[in-house]
């Protein structure tokens, strides 16, 4: 049953029989997990692949991870639900109904899944514009994500920014400008250490921002101050259209912080990222500074909704990652190792798509924001500069005196 | 309790009186790009406008279009001319840079990794040796990681090289800018007025595809300053008209008197240049003015003397700009009109802009000016 899906339909060999990358990811291949439990919330260890880590300056994570079979099923319920969420977010969008920017995450699940289940919710979170699924797991729902996307207010952010900028408690966004974020969860992380909160920062940032220039400032800073910061490249290959070979003279980003250790992780094995990033908070709250992480990891829709992310990249790499997919391997080994049945996967996967239909139908219900200046001018901070306003014939035609 | 229905005390009147303005007299409406005076639909007055041979040969092109063309002419020109930015060798998010590369070659049209402030630094270095890079920032909001750059090397290096006589004129930083509909907080910024609050850059930004390349051309080849060179995103694929195919230039130190009148001087640049004419037509047929209209065009070092001796004539100004009115260009050229135009003055110069708030994502349409607030502000200033 595991390998149904990978063996080779046609006469041809298929692209992912090929090694068609510098590295090798590691497939759920079957590993003895002997004596699960029949419990659901009573603990085990789950083996991790001996490739899933790559270390510089650091010794490796631990190559198991404890859990429970609820915790298992949960990781797989979040991964899904990320996917169906972005591919509403997706299908919206086609349908004219989300305006601007919409950058998706499909691909990228098991990066923003694991270092969820890595943390705890007073640990901090920040990352770049694409944010929806980190948006989801630091406590978001799915209609107030695709009401953001709407520009309603009810959206998780009145409906102010859109698809980049969405906020939750302990989860500092969504930046829309590339790398910018980097710098702050720094200042968040010395705000953690100034206070003594035993509490880490996730520091989140793409392949391609890794080229700004503040990114390596944030290192410096970092490392001086040994602060409690783990910064956490999620290489998806490409920086919007230009692949990592392209952009970056060294693609080996977890080497990339030099007087920083750093970790690179296959990012497309959520119990990899978990046991990483767990091992990556116990380092800094110990007082050993921050850590450089590097999430492989790949993006199967284009950089936003606007670009097919066909002119860069072939068919077959696309078809070769798809074969490594986070949430069908995962559920592949789930099935495999007995903590579910293909039967009861399927009912999640059910339940799952009805829940994101039905909160994209509230979603759309929300109302849209009021015309009015206190709307207008909220939380900024020159108050009294509002226009006069004298009603128009229509709306559209309000007068503002200036 | 819900449920208990009161007797009504007061019977419910019907409103006797429209509540929707007649469509033929609403403002608001969208720009018709097809009819609009400031575009040359065919090609007959291009050669007199442009001040071009009649022999000119013209194609109708799109502003995304048309700075294709101006950089393909400009690196035809000169093997100095080189481009790049992020994704500029696929043509660039905006398609600006289509088939550059396969025509001159990557070591003339490349990518660049996604490093705003690398990007503008090294485009000084290189004009610094004599070549003429036209960068490209993808978003005009992406440019400040730069800024630091623009401000403190590309604007002072002419100034500081003294005797030498070096200069990084050929510099070029291309960002498309401005609202589109739905750009929220960090794809709808307009931030003209920074860049010109320095001395030692200039700014410009074009209403149309034909003033677009030739005040391109003009900013590689024919000035001594870095250029910020600022293109309304959404004119990319909206206005559509005759461009010269050939190399010409415009001047970058003038600005244009688009329409003639007599009763208030419009000033304006960019895509609000299409809300003034419409507000323009609209309240010269209602209130029976004549309406001047100008574009600036250069907004930094702009053109005093054409606006002042307009608002001599006319003795009533509005400045018309998309971005926030605090401290904004109309601030600028409001304050030189008072001093230049003052005993001439018969109503206060009045500035329509973006209010100074952030752009929310549904919220721009009611942040940036349209066509009812200037013909409003036209009305009062006619009345004042």
């Amino acid at each position: 049953m595991l390998t149904r899906s990978l063996k080779p339909k046609g006469r041809f060999p298929l692209p992912w029989t090929r090694p068609v990358l510098p590295y090798r990811r590691c497939m759920a291949h079957v590993s003895n997990v002997s004596d699960i439990p029949s419990e659901d919330t009573k603990p085990f260890n789950v083996p991790i692949p001996e490739d899933s880590f790559e270390t510089y300056n650091l010794d490796p994570p631990p190559y198991s991870v404890e859990t429970t079979k609820s915790q298992l099923k949960q990781l797989y319920r979040d991964m899904s639900l990320i996917r169906r969420m972005e591919l509403a977010a997706d299908k919206l969008y086609k349908e004219q109904k989300v305006r601007g920017f919409c950058h998706l995450s499909t691909g990228q699940e098991a990066v923003a899944v694991g270092i969820e289940h890595g943390i705890t919710r007073d640990d901090k979170v920040i990352t770049a514009y694409r944010a929806h699924g980190f948006t989801l797991m630091r406590g978001g729902s799915v209609r107030s994500i695709l009401g953001e996307l709407l520009g309603r207010r009810d959206g998780i952010c009145h409906g102010k920014g859109g698809s980049v900028h969405m906020y939750s408690k302990n989860f500092f966004g969504g930046n829309g400008i590339v790398g910018a974020n980097v710098p702050l969860g720094t200042g968040i992380a010395f705000a953690q250490q100034y206070d003594d909160t035993k509490t880490v920062t996730v520091n989140v940032y793409g392949d391609g921002a890794a080229n700004q220039g503040q990114v390596h400032e944030s290192y410096n800073m970092a490392k001086l101050w040994e602060l409690p910061v783990i910064f956490a490249c999620e290489n998806n290959k490409y920086g919007m259209g230009t692949s990592v070979e392209r952009a970056s003279a060294m693609t080996e980003y977890y080497k990339r912080g030099n007087y920083i250790p750093g970790l690179r992780i296959n990012g497309m094995d959520v119990l990899a990222v978990i046991s990483a990033i767990k091992y990556g908070k116990e380092y800094t709250l110990a007082g050993n500074g921050p850590l450089l992480y590097e999430f492989q990891t790949y993006r199967y829709a284009g950089h936003s909704v606007s670009d097919p992310g066909t002119s860069y990249r072939t068919k077959e790499e696309v078809q070769a990652e798809r074969a490594q997919d986070p949430i069908t391997t995962y559920r592949a080994k789930l099935i495999d190792w007995g903590v579910f049945t293909e039967d009861e996967a399927k009912a999640m996967d059910k339940e799952i798509r009805r829940h994101v239909d039905r909160e994209t139908q509230e979603a759309e219900k929300m109302p849209a924001p009021p015309t009015n200046l206190d709307v207008l001018f909220e939380d900024t901070y020159v108050r009294g500069s509002e226009p006069q306003q004298r009603r128009g014939r229509t709306v559209d035609e309000t007068f503002y005196r200036g | 309790m819900a449920s208990l229905r009161l007797p009504r005390l007061i019977p419910r009147t019907r409103r006797g009186y429209s509540t929707a303005a007649s469509p033929s007299s609403r403002l608001n409406l969208p720009i018709d790009y097809k009819s609009t005076p400031l575009l040359h639909h065919t090609s007959s007055t291009l050669s007199d406008t442009l001040d071009l041979p009649s022999s000119t040969t013209s194609k109708s092109l799109n502003l995304y279009q048309a700075i294709n063309s101006a950089l393909r002419t400009a690196l035809s020109t000169s093997n100095k001319v080189m481009l790049f930015g992020e994704d500029v060798a696929f043509g660039g998010v905006f398609r600006c840079s289509m088939d550059l590369q396969t025509e001159f070659g990557s070591e003339r049209v490349f990518n660049t990794p996604l490093t705003e402030q690398g990007i503008v630094g090294f485009a000084i270095g290189a004009a610094a040796q004599g070549m003429k890079p036209v960068a490209e920032i993808q978003f005009a909001d992406y440019v400040f990681p730069a800024f630091d750059q623009i401000v403190n090397e590309a604007a002072k290096f002419r100034f500081r090289e003294g005797a030498t006589g070096v200069n990084i004129g050929g510099m070029v930083v291309r960002m498309p800018c401005g609202a589109v509909g739905h750009g929220a907080l960090y794809h709808s910024q307009s931030p003209e007025a920074l860049f010109a609050h320095v001395p030692g850059v200039q700014v410009v930004m074009p209403r149309s595809p034909s003033q677009a390349k030739g005040l391109l051309l003009s900013a590689i080849f024919e000035s001594k300053n870095p250029v910020i060179f600022m293109e309304p995103k959404v004119l990319y694929r909206a206005a559509v008209e005759h461009v010269p195919s050939e190399y010409y230039t415009i001047p970058l130190n003038t600005a244009e008197v688009v329409k003639p009148g007599n009763d208030v001087t419009v000033i304006s640049y960019g895509q609000p240049m299409y809300l003034c004419s419409a507000a323009i037509a609209a309240a010269e047929k209602a209130l029976g003015a004549s309406i001047e209209l100008i574009d600036l065009r250069t907004i930094y070092p702009w053109d005093r003397q054409t606006v002042l001796d307009s608002v001599k004539k006319t003795g009533r100004a509005i400045v018309v700009h998309e971005s926030m009115i605090n401290y904004g260009v109309g601030a600028e050229v409001a304050a030189t009109i008072q001093d230049g135009a003052f005993l001439r003055l018969e109503a206060p110069v009045k500035r329509v802009a973006g209010w100074s708030t952030h752009t929310g994502l549904l919220y721009e349409k009611f942040v940036i000016p349209d066509v009812a607030r200037i013909y409003d502000a036209i009305k009062q200033t006619l009345e004042y």
